[in-house]
């Protein structure tokens, strides 16, 4: 046997798989210069892809340029038009309904999550209320409240109460147990816990919800003031759509994106001042 | 003799569960603890340590049995019982100075009549129990944030800390409420080596001083021999206490003890008791 083993001819050892240095990926965010000339980048290449669209003979029957968007503008300023009155009507109906919906939600989402039997009364109507939009209201609150600015109202509440329990209520179901369990040995009862720990831990959640809500309540907004209505944002953009007005529908677009981004980056910031501990 | 400070007597407790069927996490338990005792619970994981310490500090119910404490049946948490838990406990939104000063919150002090009441600067007309003042809050929190060394670290928030000093403002808090008994649920379990060998030598150092009562919980048997007085092997499934051994190692205590062949001897001796019994519980 062993003699047989010798007597093989030997096969060449192939040599070893050759590793080669390899980068891994970087999943750091890179540098705030390299981070802030790429959006820069960004903009300016959005708005260079604008010009390019807006002079192509096929798009700009409906699409207007940046100048003439600017024009349109400039035009509203001078002449103190309708623009601000719109912008003002509609962010008056934002900050109502999205401020009652949020000051309604969230004394909700803490007796949710405080007490099991309102939970269990409750949960079925907010997980079903929830995955109907909003918009599909519309109608039904016409109905009740005619074409009033309540009803614009109610619909943005209603939009804005729902993601704001739903956020709301899931932080305060992630509460820490063990911090719990500590307040109670130093000898907090369960109105202090409440106060002591189960507000700070779900306002987080509080600056979340209320950042979906924004955005939920703009969509809500524009969709409302596209029936029945003259004033607001969402009219004046199709009131200028039906006089073929390119500029005027452009100027209400980036409007509503201006206002949502500004919106969200206050609250952004409202966030890092005030949840530093995170 | 010392005074008895905690009575265990006869305590049961089974966890009820339909589906994987019940546990007995406690079966006829019984321990006294006296005051100024170092009491070390070692024993493998499911032997209801974590369970028996939960119950003391009044976090859990138990179904038969007695505990008391001062005499007085323990019915809930309460300042006389600091608690220490493994994942620190610490409030997040809080600084270290807030997290130790929150401890004290609902703390009442006996003022005795006579004394001077900051309030009115007047003599107090009978004896009252009052909550801290500000002031004496402060005084307290600087006063365990030096003795566990974190000065500087007043206004650090718990994330921007190591885990070693997460659990010395944890136990700076537990100090800080000056409760007669301190529960500790395997409080240096979850640290790396190097931090949990100094912090074992300081709480050997601020037991040394103030010979303050507790009740430790852990599965390390040498650190258990290094800290106790006393220790409570517990064995698992269901928990019972199987033995209590004194450890009569002398004073002052440190890293070096471990080398003592008494040392060395009593902590084989216990380790080989607890490893039998988790081999019992694997069959």
């Amino acid at each position: 046997m062993a003699d047989l083993e010798k007597n093989r001819p030997q096969a060449e050892e192939p040599a070893p798989p050759k590793v080669k240095a390899r980068k891994l990926k970087d999943f750091s965010d890179g540098t705030r210069a390299t981070r802030i000339t790429l959006n820069v980048v960004s903009v300016v290449c959005a708005v260079i892809l604008w010009l390019v669209l807006s002079s192509s003979s096929s798009l700009n029957t409906f699409l207007a340029s940046p100048a003439q968007v600017w024009e349109a503008l400039q035009e509203e300023i001078a002449s103190n038009g309708r623009y601000f009155k719109d912008l003002s009507i509609s962010l008056q109906r934002v900050m109502i309904g999205f401020g009652t919906g949020f000051i309604c939600a969230i004394p909700v989402a803490f007796l949710m999550g405080w007490y099991p039997k309102v939970r269990n009364l409750l949960e079925p109507w907010i997980q079903f209320l929830r995955t109907i939009p909003p918009l599909a209201m519309i109608p039904l609150v016409i109905l009740a409240a005619g074409l009033t600015e309540k009803a614009k109202y109610i619909i943005i509440f209603i939009a804005s109460f729902l993601v704001v329990v739903v956020t709301v209520y899931q932080g305060i179901r992630q509460v820490d147990l063990t911090l719990v369990k500590a307040a109670y040995t130093f000898g907090a009862r369960d109105m202090n816990l409440f106060l002591d720990v189960m507000v700070p831990e779900a306002f987080p959640y509080i600056l979340v919800g209320a950042r979906l809500a924004v955005a939920s309540s703009l969509t809500t907004l524009i969709a409302a003031e596209m029936t029945g209505t003259i004033y607001g944002l969402g009219a004046r953009i199709q009131l200028a759509q039906q006089y073929m007005n390119t500029s005027v529908v452009l100027l209400g677009i980036i409007t509503i994106g201006v206002i949502g981004y500004i919106l969200d980056k206050i609250l952004l910031l409202l966030e890092a001042r005030l949840t530093r501990w995170k | 003799m010392a005074k008895k400070l905690i009575e265990i007597s006869h305590v049961n407790k089974t966890y009820r569960d339909k589906t994987r069927g019940d546990t007995v996490a406690l079966d006829d338990v019984s321990l006294d603890i006296f005051e100024n005792e170092f009491v070390c619970v070692v024993g493998p994981s499911g032997c209801g340590k974590t369970t028996l310490l939960n119950i003391i500090a009044g976090l859990e119910r138990f179904d038969s049995g007695s505990v008391s404490m001062n005499g007085a049946p323990v019915v809930g948490p309460g300042p006389d019982r600091g608690v220490i838990f493994q994942q620190y406990a610490l409030f997040p939104w809080m600084t270290v100075k807030k997290n130790i000063e929150y401890g004290m919150k609902y703390k009442k002090v006996r003022r005795p009549a006579g004394e001077i009441d900051p309030k009115t600067n007047a003599p107090r007309e009978k004896t009252e129990y009052t909550k801290l003042t500000k002031e004496e809050k402060r005084a307290l929190s600087e006063k365990y944030i030096k003795m566990v060394n974190l000065q500087g670290f007043e206004n650090a928030y718990p994330k921007q800390l190591s885990g070693g000093m997460k659990q010395r403002v944890a136990i700076a808090r537990g100090y800080a409420v000056a409760p007669d008994v301190l529960l500790m649920d395997e409080p240096f379990g979850a640290l790396d080596a190097q931090t949990r060998a100094q912090l074992q030598e300081d709480l050997l150092v601020t037991w040394q001083e103030e010979k303050k009562t507790c009740f430790f919980i852990t599965h390390d048997v040498e650190e258990a021999v290094l800290l106790a007085t006393k220790i409570v092997i517990m064995s698992a499934r269901p928990g019972k206490v199987m033995e209590i051994v004194d450890v009569n190692l002398p004073y002052p205590r440190n890293q070096a003890t471990k080398l003592l062949p008494e040392f060395v001897e009593m902590k084989n001796r216990i380790w080989n008791t607890v490893y039998q019994m988790y081999l019992e519980v694997r069959k």
